[in-house]
């Protein structure tokens, strides 16, 4: 029995601004066993990078609020003040994000920055750990490692940021990462290499991964349970295979069915209707059903909960069945 | 690097000399024949050609142009009959205790700036925020003058902590220097400080919201070494550009502070020598103002080149 | 306008007008309306608004709201403090302050707006030929702007009264003078990039000439900087103003000038406090409340800057 890392339990990110209050993200409860690499996917503004980032606090209250709790290893983040935080953050928990270039401090050498990191967790000397700057550059495939130390982040290429990132991320052994679309802004063949970089360390490390993304080939060649988000909440929740091959909720049917098969060319690529609402316009009852192509009466007026069709798949649809 | 200086010295020096042409212009075009000033009003014909002929005044436009550009460079204003001085020496006695002002000045400013504009914004949106904002806006909104005359009245005349007048060279005599140097630099420093204030605190808001503060913060990087390391380094840049471009209003204070204190600087100078219709010592000093303010802007530029990674390493 | 809530396709689908990003005409309304309420949440620059309008309305009913004439001279009642007959004293030639002070919200306003509004005439079309041509025009204009950028203001403004000489009419084009090159700058930054907007392609591939096109696309695009720095030279006029005045460069006596009447009172710093705190007084609250509004307007119209 793996035991459950992170356990989030109705959590809520909420925004208040002159107008009104905006709920981004709206009682998510999910759990990341040791070890596990989980897949978050979900349109722009969805609410996945909010939801990363409300676990390890880094939004900004206020103006904004979160609300639910989040368990790790039994102990509530949110119930935490900032030192302890600090603490935890990246020693137990560490996150790398989407812009890697811009996640670097301009003004500092890459290899101190890395240093940095280290000096705050680690009980090693000094010296000891400018040598592990050196191992770890290595480790995430950075060339030359000692010259590339004494480097600005502008003379890095986006993927060696991402890769000096990921290095900061690791040094000092993490039991979970947060991966925040950690190759949208990197070229394609980089991707792959970085992906397969992260895949060998959780492995390595027994590291267990968030990986936040929109791009469901990426989650599908990482990760081994997918939760799909809609409008702030969690629709669905199932296995890889059970998502691509047998998905309940009707928006992850829509997004499957936008999927092109090279071997069958549609004459149309497949659309789900309309656009995802925006915060101050949600729909009431299902956040989905504006655009459901099976929706009922009831599911305007009362919100779906999410609820287990079997013990790993959870929808949070009136009409959702096993099948 | 080495480019970047070069480059931006050839920029100076092409600024410079649009801005001399400029004065050499406006000294031109002061109504009013220097033959007759000098001469009185009975002259001969020939009196007056030799005369013209001395001053170089019968050469073509450029030609006096370039004389001119090569006194100066070797030092030469020309001579004042008033004060019975070369004004290259009466510039340079006023250049010191300006230098003096501006130095005070800029210490004062940024003793209160710096502080001031984080404190406003670590604590945005706080009572601090607006205290140090408000405080802000209103030092660099009085005018420096009547801010001299105010703190005169209050400081000099009716608790009589400071004097409230003239000027010593601080290695003459240190402590009455200094002392009598207070109530001047808190005038335009205060002034100064509003101005710094404000940009710090929205160049250090800016850094603040990019992602290597968040990428740092989750690292484990404590709030206070989040800004005083991390964002403080990147914040302070554009506030050191901004020093640089505001030194001409600096100047132009202290045009008004010089008089309102009585200190015998440049702005004294200058304003006493336009109402005597003294061109020269105008345009000398018009000129020293504008390479005061030029030489100040490149070492700012310089600076902000050395202190700025991207441009510093290749 | 109910045809334009749903878009149709080219298959015959109808999409709702939202998801298309139709604007609804009275959409624009809105947003004016939206600005507005913004605006008015800031109360420094609802402040600096007021400030504005009772300056205006002093300058413009100036002879209707003073006790007294302002250039009337009473030997029998000098350097006297606040009373109920003079609200804010008399100067030292005995004439009544108030009635000084609010005369003195004309010259500061006539100077200022003049003043400004030359400099952003000249400056606003250098920046937008420089900005929209480029190349060597480009570089003179610029290199020009950076030679007259290089005075400090002051000293500037005083080297061209004493090529001018003195008076209203030289103060007003003395400091429209020196405040031609930060609009020209302004103008200049915005116009570069729009200039690589696709609209402004379009444009000029329609065959549209390239005046109409900075005058008609251009120029509206770049005018919210304009603005608010039009708002923030006028405070700074009337303080370059104002320092030239208390230097006796401005308009000769009597004329009620609120520099040179800070400057007459400076002799009489000990007995008469009074003659040069309420000029001051009138100035720093003139100037902060323009600032006040500039800002306020900045952050209305270009929330890119983050104030």
């Amino acid at each position: 029995m793996t035991e459950t890392l992170l356990e989030v339990r109705n959590l809520g990110v909420a925004f208040h601004d002159e107008d009104g209050v905006l709920r981004a993200v709206d009682g998510v409860s999910f759990g990341v066993a040791r070890g596990e690499i989980v897949g978050l996917v979900g349109e722009s503004g969805a609410g996945k990078t909010l939801t990363a980032e409300a676990i390890m606090r880094l939004i900004r209250c206020p103006p904004g609020r979160i609300s639910g709790e989040i368990l790790y290893r039994g102990r509530d983040l949110l119930a935490l003040d900032e030192a302890e935080l600090a603490d935890i953050r990246g020693k137990d928990i560490a996150m790398i994000f989407q812009n890697p270039i811009s996640s670097l401090n301009p003004v500092f050498r890459v290899g101190a920055q890395l240093l940095e990191a280290m000096l705050l967790h680690l009980p090693a000397r000094r010296r000891t750990l400018r040598d592990r700057v050196r191992e770890i550059f290595t480790r995430v495939g950075i060339p030359s490692a000692e010259r590339r130390a004494q480097d600005y982040p502008h003379q890095f290429s986006g993927g060696m940021c991402q890769r000096a990132m990921i290095g900061m991320g690791i040094a000092c052994t993490p039991s979970l990462l947060i991966a925040d679309e950690p190759t949208t802004a990197l070229d394609v063949t980089i991707q792959a290499q970085i992906l397969a970089l992260i895949r060998q360390l959780a492995a390595e490390l027994g590291m267990a991964v968030l990986l936040v993304s929109h791009d469901l080939g990426i989650i599908s060649q990482m990760c081994r349970r997918v939760l799909v988000m809609y409008a702030g909440k969690i629709v669905e929740e199932a296995p890889i295979a059970t998502i691509f091959h047998a998905p309940a909720h009707p928006y992850t049917r829509g997004l499957m069915a936008c999927i092109p098969h090279l071997e069958q060319v549609p004459e149309r690529l497949g659309t789900i209707a309309g656009v995802m609402p925006g915060l101050r316009d949600l729909p009431s009852g299902c956040r989905f059903h504006p655009r459901c192509p099976i929706a009922e009466p009831r599911c305007a007026v009362t919100e779906p909960a999410l609820r287990a069709l079997d013990e790993t798949h959870r929808v949070s649809c009136h009409l959702a069945r096993k099948d | 690097m080495g480019f970047f200086i070069l480059r931006r010295i050839g920029q100076t020096l092409v600024v410079l000399a649009i801005a001399s042409i400029i004065v050499f212009t406006l000294m031109r075009l002061i109504p009013g024949d220097p033959i007759q000033i000098i001469m009185g009003s009975e002259y001969s014909k020939e009196a007056e050609a030799e005369l013209r002929r001395q001053l170089g005044l019968d050469r073509p436009i450029v030609v006096q142009y370039l004389v001119w550009v090569g006194n100066v460079l070797r030092g030469e204003f020309g001579y004042s009959y008033l004060n019975h001085e070369r004004v290259s020496v009466l510039l340079w006695q006023a250049f010191l205790p300006t230098m003096c002002l501006v130095i005070g000045t800029t210490i004062v400013g940024l003793l209160i700036a710096l502080p001031s504009g984080i404190i406003a914004a670590v604590k945005k949106d706080t009572v601090w925020d607006y205290g140090s904002m408000g405080f802000a806006i209103m030092a660099y909104s009085m005018p420096s003058f009547w801010k001299g005359i105010i703190l005169i009245w209050i400081f000099g005349v009716y608790l009589g902590w400071f004097p409230i007048m003239g000027y010593v060279h601080p290695w003459v005599n240190l402590s009455e220097s200094l002392w009598k140097l207070t109530l001047p630099s808190l005038t335009l420093g205060t002034f100064f400080s509003g101005l710094v204030a404000r940009i710090t605190r929205s160049s250090l808001l800016e850094v603040l919201d990019q992602d290597y503060i968040k990428a740092a913060r989750a690292r484990g990087v404590r709030h206070t070494m989040l800004v005083a390391k991390h964002a403080l380094r990147n914040a302070l840049i554009p506030v050191v550009t901004v020093i640089g471009l505001q030194f001409g209003t600096l100047l132009g204070g202290a045009v008004l502070t010089e008089t309102v204190f009585t200190i015998p600087g440049l702005g004294r100078l200058t304003v006493a020598a336009i109402l005597n219709r003294e061109y020269q010592i105008v345009q000398g000093a018009v000129l020293l103002g504008v390479v005061f303010v030029v030489g100040v802007n490149l070492l700012v530029d310089l600076a902000y080149g050395f202190l700025h990674p991207k441009i510093r390493v290749q | 306008m109910e045809q334009a809530r749903g878009v149709r396709t080219v298959d015959g689908d109808v999409l709702p007008a939202e998801a298309v990003g139709v604007v609804r005409h009275d959409a624009q309304t809105a947003e004016y309306a939206r600005l507005w309420r913004r605006f008015c949440r800031n109360k420094g620059a609802v402040f600096g608004l007021a400030v504005f309008l009772a300056i205006v309305f002093m300058a413009l009913f100036a002879d209707l709201i003073s006790p007294y004439n302002p250039l009337v001279q009473n030997y029998a009642r000098p350097m006297e403090g606040p009373s109920t007959d003079h609200w804010l004293g008399t100067d030292s030639f005995g004439r009544d302050m108030l009635s000084r002070i609010i005369h003195g919200a004309r010259i500061a306003l006539v100077v200022g707006i003049l003043a400004v509004l030359l400099a952003m005439v000249v400056g606003v079309t250098l920046g937008l030929i420089s900005g929209y041509y480029g190349g060597l025009t480009d570089t003179i204009i610029m290199r020009v702007m950076d030679g007259l950028f290089a005075f400090p203001i002051l000293i500037l403004a005083i080297a061209l009264m004493a090529v001018m000489g003195f008076g209203v009419r030289n103060v007003i084009i003395a400091v429209a003078i020196v405040s031609i090159a930060p609009f020209a700058r302004v103008t200049r930054g915005d116009v570069l990039a729009v200039r690589e907007e696709p609209y402004i392609e379009a444009a000029r591939l329609a065959g549209i000439s390239n005046r109409a096109i900075i005058w008609r696309h251009v120029l509206p695009n770049v005018l919210a900087p304009i603005i608010v720095q039009g708002a923030l030279r006028v405070s700074a006029a009337i303080i370059t103003e104002s320092g030239l005045s208390f230097l006796g460069l401005g308009p000769p006596p009597p004329t009620p000038v609120w520099g040179s009447m800070i400057a007459e009172g400076r002799n009489f710093i000990v007995m008469a406090p009074h003659i040069s705190t309420f000029p001051g007084i009138a100035l720093m609250i003139t100037v902060v409340g323009l600032n006040l509004f500039g800002d306020g307007l900045r952050d209305v119209l270009d929330p890119k800057l983050k104030s």
